[in-house]
C-alpha cells in the first residue's frame, strides 16, 4: 500500500463517513429530544432519495447548474422535512409515554407503509440520478483521480456539522433541543411549548435525513432496499456514538468510514461484520456508546411491560387447550394439504413468538433481531441436510443447538445491556448473521438460499410431517411454558422487576439472563429447522428484520401480558398473513398500517382484551400503589 | 465476638473526599444509626459495608471474615441482608412469592426445574411475614400495598436469609409517621430476638434517638462522634454541625441565662 492509496481510501472513507454523519445526526437528535428510536429515519432517507431523483433533473431542465443541482437537493430535503413533522403530529406524539418496544413497531408500520408507497409511486426498479454539474471530474491527488463529489461530500458533512453546532450553540431552538435532551421533564415544567418543540425536532431530523438522501443520488441508484440497508448502518453510529449526541455520531460516523474503507481491503465480503463487531465492543466497554449517559430514567419504579401475574390453567383454560389439541391431532385426518401447511406453519411461528416472548414477557428482554436464532436454525438444518448430507433426524437435533450456541455467543454481550441499547444490539447482531448468509454465497447460496431440504423417507407425507411438528412445538411449548413456573422462571421475572432486589437476594442477574436467552434462542432455532424442512428450502428472508418484526407482532397480537397469548397471536397473525397476502399488492401497507392502530388502540392484544373482558366480571382490583 | 468491625474506610469520588478512615465496630443484636448532614459520606459507607462500592483501602469484617471488595451478591452469602432507601420488590409477585424468590436463592434452589416456585418454601415465607404483621396480605399483588406495607414486605425478604447484619438505607424514607415507628419498632424487636445487628442510616431524628442503642456521626466522610444516643446528643461538635455556630451560641447563651 503506497501512500497516495492509502490517502484516496481515506478520503473515500471520509465522504461515506460524511452522508453516514449527516443522517445520524437527524436520528440522534430526534432520539435525544423524543426517546424514540425513529425506525422510519431510513424510509426518510430514502424519500429523499427519490424526491431527488425526480426534482432535481427538472431543475436541471431549466438551468444545469450546481446551484440548480443544490436548490434540488434543499427542496427534497425540506419536502421530507414536513413529512417527518407531519409524522411527529399524527404518530410518535400520541406514543411518546410507551413502552420502547412499541414505539419501535410503530417506526417500523411506518417503514412498511412508505415502502408500498414508493414502490406504487415510482416503481420498483432503481433510478439513476443525475450527476451534479462541474462535480463531474476527477480530482488529482499524488497522480490518484478522486471523484470531485466525494470531495463535496466531504465539505457538506463538515457544514452539516458547522450549521448544527451553531443552531444548538446560538439559536433558541437549539438551546431548547440541547435542554430536552438532558432533562425532558425539566423542559416542560418550565413552561416550553412541547408540541412546538417536539415536531420542529421531528423537522430539522427528518430534513437531515432527507438531505442524506437527496444527496447520495449522484452515487448510487435510488432504490427500495435503501432505507432498511442504511437504518441498520445509522443505528450502529447513534448507538456507538451514544444516542442522543450529536459530536458522537460525528466520531462514531468518521470511525465507521476508515473501518469500512480500509476493512474492504483486508475482509472485502464481511465489513458489515466489522462494523457490528465495533458496536459490540464499544457498547461491552461503554454500556451507553462513547459520548451517551445513562438514561435518567433507568431504575424508576414502573410496571414492567410484560406477564403480570401468573394463572394455572382453569377449567376453562384446560377444556381450550384440550379441544385446540384435538382439533390439531385431527387436522390432518379431515383437513386438505392446504390446511396441513398452514397448520404446520402456524406450529412453528407459535413456538418461535412464544420462545420471544419468554424472553420479552418474563424476562423484560426485549429482542429485536429475534429471526437470527429462528434462521441459524433453518440454516444449520439445511446446510446439514444439502451441504453435509445429514439426514432429517439429527439435523433436527442439531439445528436448536447450533441456534443455541449462537445465541450464548452473542446473548453473553446483549443481557450486559438494558433498554434500547439492548434492543439495538440484537437487531445488530440479527444484521451480522443476515448479511453472512447473505453475502456468503458459496455455502448458503446468497439471496436465492438452497433448495431440497427435505424430510427424512418415512416423514415426506404432509400428514406425517405434521405429526412431527406438532409433537416438536408442543413438547417445546410445554417445556418453556413449564420454565416459566419454575423457580428460573420466578428469578428471571425478579431480575426483570428489580435488578437491585434480585443482586441483593443472590441472584446472578446477568447469568440468568443469558441463560434465558440461550434456552429462547435454541428454542427458536428448533421451531427454524422444523420450519426449513416444511419448506423444502432455506433463504435469507427467514433471517431478515421483518422476519423478526413478524414474531414481535405476533408476542404483541397475542397480548404481552399473557402467558399463552403468543400461540393465539402466532395462529392469529399467520392466517391473516395467508389470508390477505395473495388479495393485496399492498399487504406491507396493509400490515404496517396494523401495527400502528395495534399500538395506539389495541396494546395489550387480542388475549390481553379477553382478559381484560373476564377481569369485568370480577370485583375491581385496587389501583397501583407504586412508589414514586 | 463482635459482630462487624469496619476498619479504616477510604473512599475517594475524584476530588471529594467521601470517606475518610471511617473505623466502628457493631455487636449483634444492637441498631448502629449513621447519621450526618446530605454529602456526609453515609451512603458512601454503607454502600461499602453492602458491596455495592469498593473501598480504596481498609477492611470490612463480618464475624471477623473479610468481606469487603465482594460483590453485592456474595456478601449477601456471607449474612448481611439489606433494604433499600426506595424499596425494591418484585412488583409483578404476590408479597408471598417476594419472600419466597429470596428463599429460593438462599436455598440454592433456582435451577431446580422440577419444582414449581409458587409452592416452594411457602410456609416459611409465611412464617417470615407474621413476623413483620403481613402474613394477612400473603397473597396480594405487592404493587398493590401501600408503601408502609412494601418496606415491611422488603424486611422480610431481607431477613429470608437468616441475615446476621442488616443494612437498612433510610428505612422510613417516604412514609407517614405512624408508619416509621411501627417499622422501627418492629426491626428493633426482631433484631433483639435473633441476636441481628442492625446499621441503618437515617434522616427521621425522632427515629434514630428513639431506636439506635449507638449513633455514629459523619462529616465529610470523618466520624466525629461515636456513642450513646446521649452522648451523641450532648456532643459539642455534633451540635455545631447541626445547629452551625449560630445555633451553639444561642446554646450556650441559654446555658448561661439559666446559671
Amino acid at each position: 500500500m503506497d501512500l497516495s492509496f492509502v490517502i484516496i481510501q481515506s478520503l473515500s472513507g471520509l465522504a461515506s463517513a460524511s452522508s453516514l454523519f449527516i443522517i445520524a445526526s437527524g436520528l440522534t437528535i430526534v432520539f435525544g429530544v423524543t426517546r424514540i428510536v425513529n425506525f422510519a429515519h431510513g424510509s426518510l432517507y430514502m424519500l429523499g432519495g427519490y424526491l431527488g431523483v425526480t426534482i432535481v433533473p427538472l431543475l436541471l431542465d431549466v438551468d444545469r447548474s450546481l446551484p440548480m443541482f443544490l436548490l434540488g437537493v434543499l427542496i427534497s430535503a425540506l419536502i421530507v422535512g414536513a413529512v417527518g413533522a407531519l409524522m411527529e403530529i399524527l404518530l410518535l406524539r400520541r406514543i411518546y409515554h410507551v413502552p420502547e418496544l412499541f414505539q419501535l413497531l410503530a417506526t417500523f408500520g411506518v417503514v412498511l407503509i412508505v415502502q408500498d408507497l414508493v414502490i406504487k409511486v415510482w416503481g420498483a426498479v432503481e433510478i439513476p440520478g443525475p450527476r451534479a454539474p462541474s462535480l463531474r471530474h476527477g480530482v488529482f491527488i499524488l497522480d490518484q483521480r478522486f471523484p470531485a463529489y466525494e470531495l463535496f461530500l466531504i465539505a457538506a458533512g463538515l457544514v452539516v456539522l458547522a450549521g448544527l453546532w451553531l443552531l444548538m450553540q446560538k439559536t433558541r431552538f437549539g438551546v431548547l433541543i440541547r435542554a430536552a435532551t438532558q432533562d425532558r421533564e425539566m423542559v416542560a415544567a418550565l413552561g416550553v411549548n412541547q408540541a412546538w418543540l417536539f415536531t420542529g425536532t421531528l423537522f430539522l431530523g427528518a430534513f437531515l435525513a432527507g438531505l442524506g438522501g437527496a444527496l447520495q443520488i449522484p452515487r448510487v441508484a435510488i432504490n427500495t432496499q435503501m432505507d432498511i440497508s442504511i437504518i441498520t448502518e445509522v443505528f450502529v453510529v447513534t448507538v456507538i456514538g451514544g444516542m442522543g449526541s450529536v459530536p458522537g455520531a460525528f466520531i462514531a460516523a468518521l470511525i465507521i468510514g476508515q473501518l469500512q474503507a480500509f476493512g474492504i481491503l483486508i475482509f472485502p465480503k464481511i465489513t458489515l461484520v466489522l462494523v457490528f463487531l465495533l458496536m459490540a465492543v464499544v457498547l461491552v466497554i461503554k454500556p451507553w456508546g462513547l459520548f451517551g449517559k445513562p438514561d435518567a430514567s433507568a431504575g424508576r419504579a414502573i410496571l414492567p411491560e410484560g406477564i403480570l401475574s401468573l394463572k394455572r390453567f382453569g377449567t376453562v383454560d384446560n377444556l381450550v387447550a384440550g379441544v385446540a389439541i384435538a382439533v390439531l391431532l385431527a387436522l390432518p385426518v379431515f383437513g386438505d394439504n392446504y390446511m396441513i401447511k398452514v397448520g404446520i406453519e402456524v406450529l412453528v411461528l407459535a413456538l418461535a413468538a412464544f420462545s420471544l416472548h419468554f424472553l420479552i414477557g418474563v424476562g423484560g428482554i426485549v429482542s429485536f433481531g429475534h429471526a437470527a436464532y429462528f434462521g441459524i436454525g433453518a440454516y444449520a438444518a439445511g446446510l446439514l441436510v444439502t451441504r453435509l448430507g445429514f439426514a432429517m433426524e439429527p439435523a433436527l437435533i442439531l439445528a436448536p443447538l447450533i441456534a443455541g450456541a449462537f445465541a450464548a455467543l452473542f446473548g453473553y454481550f446483549i443481557v450486559r445491556l438494558s433498554g434500547i441499547y439492548l434492543a439495538m444490539l440484537t437487531l445488530a447482531f440479527a444484521q451480522i448473521v443476515y448479511a453472512v448468509c447473505f453475502q456468503w454465497v458459496d455455502l448458503t447460496g446468497g439471496d436465492n438460499g438452497v433448495v431440497g431440504v427435505w424430510p427424512s423417507g418415512w416423514a415426506t407425507s404432509r400428514q406425517v410431517y405434521f405429526y412431527l411438528v406438532l409433537a416438536f412445538t408442543l413438547s417445546a411449548i410445554i417445556a418453556l411454558r413449564h420454565a416459566i413456573y419454575t423457580p428460573f422462571g420466578y428469578a428471571l421475572r425478579a431480575a426483570r422487576d428489580s435488578a437491585t432486589r434480585a443482586d441483593a437476594i443472590g441472584i446472578d442477574v446477568r447469568r440468568i439472563r443469558w441463560f434465558a436467552f440461550t434456552l429462547s434462542g435454541a428454542a427458536a432455532g428448533l421451531a427454524g429447522g422444523l420450519y426449513s424442512f416444511s419448506k423444502g428450502s432455506i433463504d435469507p428472508t427467514m433471517i431478515s428484520i421483518p422476519m423478526s418484526v413478524d414474531f414481535l407482532v405476533m408476542v404483541l397480537l397475542g397480548g404481552i401480558q399473557t402467558v399463552m397469548g403468543p400461540l393465539v397471536g402466532a395462529a392469529a397473525f399467520h392466517s391473516i398473513k395467508d389470508f390477505f397476502m395473495p388479495l393485496t399488492d399492498f399487504w406491507r401497507m396493509f400490515l404496517g398500517a396494523s401495527i400502528i392502530l395495534m399500538v395506539l388502540v389495541f396494546p395489550r392484544g387480542i388475549a390481553g382484551a379477553a382478559s381484560l373482558l373476564t377481569d369485568r366480571f370480577k370485583p375491581n382490583p385496587k389501583p397501583l400503589g407504586l412508589p414514586a | 465476638m463482635t459482630l462487624l468491625k469496619v476498619a479504616g474506610l477510604n473512599k475517594r469520588f475524584g476530588g471529594v473526599i467521601a470517606a475518610k478512615g471511617v473505623t466502628f465496630e457493631l455487636e449483634a443484636g444492637d441498631m448502629l444509626a449513621i447519621i450526618g448532614p446530605n454529602g456526609a459520606g453515609k451512603s458512601t459507607t454503607f454502600n461499602m459495608v453492602g458491596g455495592q462500592l469498593r473501598p480504596d483501602s481498609g477492611e470490612v469484617l463480618l464475624a471477623d471474615k473479610p468481606v469487603s471488595g465482594l460483590a453485592p451478591r456474595d456478601v449477601w452469602r456471607r449474612g448481611i441482608g439489606r433494604t433499600f432507601q426506595i424499596a425494591q420488590t418484585f412488583v409483578s409477585m404476590s408479597v408471598a412469592e417476594n419472600v419466597q424468590m429470596a428463599l429460593i436463592s438462599w436455598h440454592g434452589r433456582i435451577l431446580s426445574f422440577g419444582a414449581r416456585a409458587q409452592t416452594l418454601y411457602r410456609s416459611e415465607a409465611l412464617d417470615l411475614l407474621d413476623l413483620v404483621g403481613m402474613r394477612d396480605d400473603a397473597d396480594r399483588p405487592v404493587r398493590e400495598l401501600a408503601y408502609g406495607d412494601v418496606k415491611r414486605v422488603e424486611l422480610a425478604i431481607a431477613l429470608a436469609s437468616a441475615p446476621k447484619l442488616l443494612l437498612m438505607d433510610e428505612p422510613t424514607a417516604g412514609m407517614a409517621p405512624k408508619e416509621r415507628s411501627q417499622l422501627m419498632d418492629i426491626t428493633a424487636t426482631i433484631a433483639r430476638q435473633r441476636k441481628i445487628g442492625v446499621l441503618f442510616t437515617e434522616h427521621d431524628m425522632d427515629a434514630v434517638f428513639a431506636h439506635a442503642d449507638r449513633i455514629l456521626v459523619l462529616v465529610r466522610g470523618e466520624i466525629i462522634a461515636d456513642g450513646k444516643p446521649d452522648e451523641v446528643r450532648a456532643n459539642a461538635r455534633v451540635k455545631q454541625v447541626y445547629l452551625g455556630d449560630m445555633g451553639v451560641a444561642a446554646a450556650m447563651r441559654a446555658r448561661r441565662g439559666r446559671a
